[in-house]
């Protein structure tokens, strides 16, 4: 497997919580990008499923849990590719609500609202309590801080003294990092983390053992999916040589409103489905945006994400699952 | 009749005065904010500001028409002119009043670039 090797998740299989040692699995489906020289491969290592339900519960070790990563809500779009963007939404969070058992929090991984408009953040917060989830943690899109900086953004979900958006935390062994790449955008640049924040990065993983399993979690990818259209952080491999001592990275992006997904060494980079409305494959159009399936079509392009750690299991299953 | 007279053109000279005042109101207010001249529009289209790169006289108004099915934003890199989200099919205008040539951006597509060269 090169570092180029992705992996498609569109083939169905079986729920991966009763499927132990399936992640050696492999899947069929190859799609090549026009234009990009990239060829998605087929062969093991990433779970999917076609179905993300309750009832499914199983005696869970102490040390396991799930959580929920949901993201490009763009509540505030009144587009014609999703024309019911909070009815969706408000979908995706019944869908984490009837999860058995239940998620341990929930992540929203930016583009909460679409315009910034007044009030949408109160909409957003609102809602989520729909999942019946305590904790949710946020981590900005550029929609959320395109016209005041962050201003809005940060004030309100800022974490510590400093208010900054990137966040860290451990979960029953699991370290989890939440990154910014949304607040540098300059002129003709590709977003990026910064100096600062690469520094805390650098310090935040620094005490921790190899074997500690580390989630991360941005809006734009941390790899290099098509920097044509900007779906890349500059400085993201920066980011990620403070990961690759690490056993199990997993790095969990959105932005590009699909699944993809790619292993390189250790690190495992998935991007999630929107709750709103999907994008082009890359180089699929003039430009990345909004697109327009056939009414009856959307519930199978938007959709969430459950992500399942089993103490012991190296890698992390991600399980995406549409709204039909 | 004399007195009749005189009433009338006590009327006429008021209208006089008062149509008077009207012209010099007007002259004054249009002499201190001249109308913008019309310039080109920059049609956004496919995540492009076209044309990227404008040239125009001082005092002209540039109006950004977005014909995406998403928001964009028309930021000057100095800050000279931030626009507010522009959504599909709204314009957003702003009058170049002093020489200088602005570079903009969109703050959600920063590949987005343009520049309004103003002389």
């Amino acid at each position: 497997m090169t570092d180029d090797s992705n992996r498609d998740t569109s083939a169905p299989s079986e729920d991966p919580r009763d499927a132990a040692g399936v992640d050696r699995r492999g899947f069929l489906k190859c799609m090549a990008w026009a234009g990009t020289g990239l060829v998605w491969t087929a062969t093991g290592g990433v779970l999917s499923s076609a179905r993300l339900g309750p009832a499914t519960a199983e005696a869970a070790g102490a040390g396991d849990f799930s959580f929920v990563q949901i993201s490009d809500s763009h509540i505030g779009f009144r587009g014609e590719a999703n024309p019911d963007v909070m009815g969706t939404f408000q979908e995706a969070l019944r869908r984490i609500r009837a999860l058995n058992p239940a998620p341990a929090f929930v992540m929203h991984t930016g583009d909460l609202t679409h315009t910034q408009k007044p009030g949408a953040f109160d909409t957003v917060t609102e809602a989520m309590k729909g999942t019946g989830v305590g904790q949710i943690l946020y981590i900005p899109g550029e929609n959320d801080v395109f016209l005041d900086g962050g201003k809005e953004y940060l004030g309100r979900f800022g974490v510590g003294p400093q208010r900054v958006g990137w966040q860290s935390f451990d979960y029953k062994g699991v370290h989890f990092v939440g990154l910014v790449n949304v607040l540098n955008y300059k002129a003709g640049k590709i977003g990026t983390l910064g100096a600062e924040q690469l520094e805390w990065l650098e310090k935040d993983v620094e005490r921790l053992g190899s074997s500690t399993p580390v989630v991360v979690f941005a809006h734009v990818p941390l790899w290099a999916v098509y920097p044509k259209w900007g779906w890349m952080t500059d400085d993201g491999a920066q980011a990620l040589s403070y990961l690759k001592r690490f056993g199990s990275v997993t790095v969990l992006n959105g932005h590009i409103h699909q699944i993809m997904q790619k292993v390189e060494g250790n690190i495992a980079f998935h991007t999630a489905m929107s709750t709103a409305w999907p994008q082009p494959a890359p180089g699929a159009a003039e430009s990345p945006g909004p697109m327009k399936v056939p009414a009856d079509r959307l519930a199978s392009v938007i959709g969430v994400r459950e992500v399942n750690y089993v103490k012991g299991r190296g890698r992390l299953a991600v399980v995406d699952t549409p709204l039909t | 009749m004399l007195t009749r007279s005189i009433r009338i053109s006590g009327l006429a000279a008021a209208l006089m005065l008062s149509a008077l005042a009207l012209v010099l109101t007007t002259s004054i207010w249009a002499g201190a904010q001249p109308k913008p001249a019309p310039g080109p529009r920059i049609e956004i289209h496919g995540h492009k500001y076209s044309p990227a790169t404008v040239t125009v006289p001082v005092g002209t108004t540039i109006a950004w028409v977005n014909h995406d099915d998403e928001i964009h934003t028309v930021f000057s890199t100095t800050q000279a002119f931030n626009s507010p989200a522009i959504e599909t099919e709204e314009t957003y205008s702003h009058t170049f009043s002093k020489p200088g040539t602005y570079a903009y951006f969109c703050t959600l597509h920063p590949l987005m670039t343009g520049t309004v060269i103003v002389k």
